[in-house]
């Protein structure tokens, strides 16, 4: 276990160094935009402005592995994400005020989609080829099929023709009023969840069929226990364990479907923010989403492989 | 992670895809996944749309007409019109050829690049392979519509460079599944026979290996196109896929139609429609191949269901042939 530990955080180190060079390369292939923007921005103001100003106070005028290295540094040495270019405010403030959206939108997303995935998965696995099995699937595959984008356009578009009903646009604290927080954020987190919903139910078929043709769910049967208390008991455990490490896919997933749903009910989380950011090409604070994003993932991968370890008693790490 | 999965698939035998087996797989298909068989017919509707859309489109998907703008249902136009008067069924029906000719290109540009990344990280190992792991990794962890918006942003909109986006996200994910494949097969008597003769690397790798994960690698392409179109329409949703007058289903759900939704309904509710019933066919299809395909997934002496069914025996051949690659990251 100790090893495989060791293994596995030396193994992040490459990971997260070429996460970085992505993050920081990615978007400032096409430098030189952004100055034209503002320059064209800033023609109506006083101060003169040109190029070579604005390249040296945004610190573009050096080399890209200068910037490179610059960058890294201040991150290590001072957790400096860098500056908005545009707001000119600190990108680590401008990710932190979007989080809390973001986190408490996957959450709610994360808790539909097991609720509703689970039951149906296992129910469809233990009834395979049947009417139910093809109607859970059917369920799952849609979730999988329809575009968040439209299902999010359809729940705005129909309650308002039908009922004059519309989301809310305006962002409640949680701390100052939870349920009115909780009913802003629930119709986005069916939205969001209903695609992970299926994922999971396809994942908790699939691993439910594999477990169900074991050895020991023979012997199960063949001592004469019930249904009920196979499934539950002897199958449904052994199968959950592989659906808990696909929580740790569902970040990346879940943060990419933030950008449209956060979008369409008007929710200022970090999704909302990558595309501001892209709109505005504001290189800093694409990289630093891009970092922070990534970083996270590789984060929650980690703590799901080693907690595997844990779960799973058959599983020993050499 | 890739490690665990390669070390289970191990000892698998691959045989390559042979005529008769695809014959017996759709045989196999009608008789027993109903539900399969209907995506199949769905993706052939789609195939068919998208190749005769000149001709089963009643106008242009451009035809501008002002006059007829926002019309409901009626008998000249049987899914009404968008703001500006085009038909709507007409633009769906284009929107079938474009989603297929970007979910065929980006899938195909997808596998060639998993496949060269997977086949020779999986055959040669050592160091490159850890190198190359790492950066998949490190590819990975970016959500794959922030990597899209970004690149898009960097490169510009156009249906050519979607694709060659899409084909190179998807592309380096699916890598691992093909080298999971590569790891498993490299290990069989034949390769270290090919390779003891003297067969060339390359030999080694286009005429031993490739042919052997043919099967993971259909599957895959099952498994990603579905992916790619979604991922397309999501593209154009945000206003940075192929841009505007081009039909893409996404596209008609966003920019200035938006306004108009709450006028005519249906402009919201078809593009979405035809996007989510493309998606469900091509994956019960995918799933009921790797149902009928994978031999893990199948009847056997620790059966749950120990009915056999008629028409098993018959094609037991095709057990061995293919199996499906479980716990994909994507």
């Amino acid at each position: 276990m100790r090893n495989y530990l060791i293994k596995r955080l030396l193994a992040l180190i490459p990971t997260i160094f070429f996460a970085t060079l992505i993050a920081f390369v990615a978007i400032r292939v096409i430098p030189g935009d952004i100055i034209d923007q503002m320059i064209s921005q800033q023609e109506f103001s006083d101060q003169e402005v040109t190029r070579q100003t604005i390249e040296k106070a945004l610190g573009l005028d050096v080399p890209i592995h200068v910037q490179y290295f610059r960058w890294i540094k201040n991150i290590f040495l001072h957790g400096d994400l860098g500056r908005s270019l545009w707001k000119n405010t600190k990108v680590t403030d401008e990710v932190m005020a979007r989080l809390p959206v973001t986190f408490e939108l996957s959450i709610v997303a994360l808790i539909f989609s097991l609720l509703l995935a689970i039951p149906i998965g296992v129910y469809s696995a233990i009834r395979q080829d049947t009417l139910g099995d093809n109607i859970g699937r059917t369920i799952s595959i849609l979730g999988i099929g329809v575009p968040n984008f439209w299902l999010g356009t359809i729940v705005i578009i129909y309650p308002s023709i039908w009922w004059g009903w519309g989301p809310q646009l305006e962002l409640i604290p949680f701390w100052e009023n939870p349920i009115g927080n909780l009913k802003l954020f629930i119709v986005p987190g069916i939205v969001l969840g209903f695609a992970l919903s299926g994922i999971t139910m396809r994942m908790m078929r699939a691993m439910m069929l594999e477990v169900l043709r074991q050895d020991y769910i023979r012997t199960a049967w063949a001592k004469g226990l019930k249904e009920k208390v196979v499934i539950l008991r002897h199958a449904i455990k052994n199968a959950l364990i592989p659906v808990i490490t696909l929580i740790g896919l569902y970040i990346p997933v879940l943060i990419g479907g933030t950008v449209i749903v956060e979008q369409i009910f008007v929710l200022p989380g970090m999704g909302l923010l990558v595309f501001e950011a892209i709109n505005d090409r504001d290189y800093p604070i694409i990289t630093g989403l891009m970092l922070v994003i990534g970083v996270m993932v590789l984060m929650v991968n980690l703590v799901i492989d080693i907690s595997y370890g844990f779960l799973d008693p058959k599983i020993r790490y050499k | 992670m890739a490690n665990h999965s390669a070390s289970i698939d191990a000892g698998h035998v691959y045989a390559p895809v042979r005529r008769r087996s695809v014959v017996d797989f759709f045989i196999r298909l009608f008789k027993q996944k109903h539900l399969g068989a209907i995506g199949g017919i769905i993706c052939l509707i789609l195939l068919l749309t998208g190749i005769f859309a000149g001709y089963l489109a009643p106008y242009g998907y451009n035809d501008i007409n002002p006059i007829h703008a926002l019309k409901p249902p009626s008998s000249q136009h049987l899914l009404g019109t968008d703001n500006l008067g085009r038909d709507m069924l007409s633009r769906i029906i284009y929107g079938a050829r474009l989603s297929m000719i970007v979910g065929f290109s980006a899938t195909a540009l997808s596998i060639v690049i998993s496949t060269i990344i997977g086949i020779t990280t999986g055959f040669f190992g050592g160091k490159y392979d850890m190198i190359m792991q790492r950066l998949v990794d490190a590819w990975m962890c970016f959500p794959a519509l922030v990597v899209l918006i970004v690149a898009v942003s960097v490169i510009g909109p156009g249906m050519w460079q979607i694709i060659s986006i899409l084909g190179l996200r998807y592309g380096i994910t699916g890598s691992r599944i093909i080298r999971g494949a590569t790891l498993s097969v490299k290990e069989n008597m034949y390769v270290r026979a090919a390779n003891a003769i003297g067969a060339s690397t390359l030999r080694l790798l286009v005429r031993h290996i490739l042919p052997n994960i043919m099967a993971p690698i259909i599957i895959l392409f099952t498994t990603r196109i579905a992916t790619i179109i979604l991922a397309e329409a999501s593209l154009s949703f945000l206003g940075l896929g192929i841009p505007p007058p081009a039909p893409s289903w996404g596209g008609m759900l966003s920019g200035t139609g938006r306004e108009y939704m709450l006028i005519a309904p249906m402009m919201a509710l078809i593009p979405g429609l035809a996007l989510t019933i493309v998606v469900y066919g091509i994956n019960v299809f995918g799933d009921a191949m790797r149902d009928l395909l994978d031999p893990r997934l199948r009847g056997g002496s620790g059966s749950y269901s120990l009915k056999r069914k008629k028409g098993d025996e018959r094609s037991s051949n095709i057990r061995s042939l293919f199996f499906g690659e479980k716990g994909e990251r994507s």
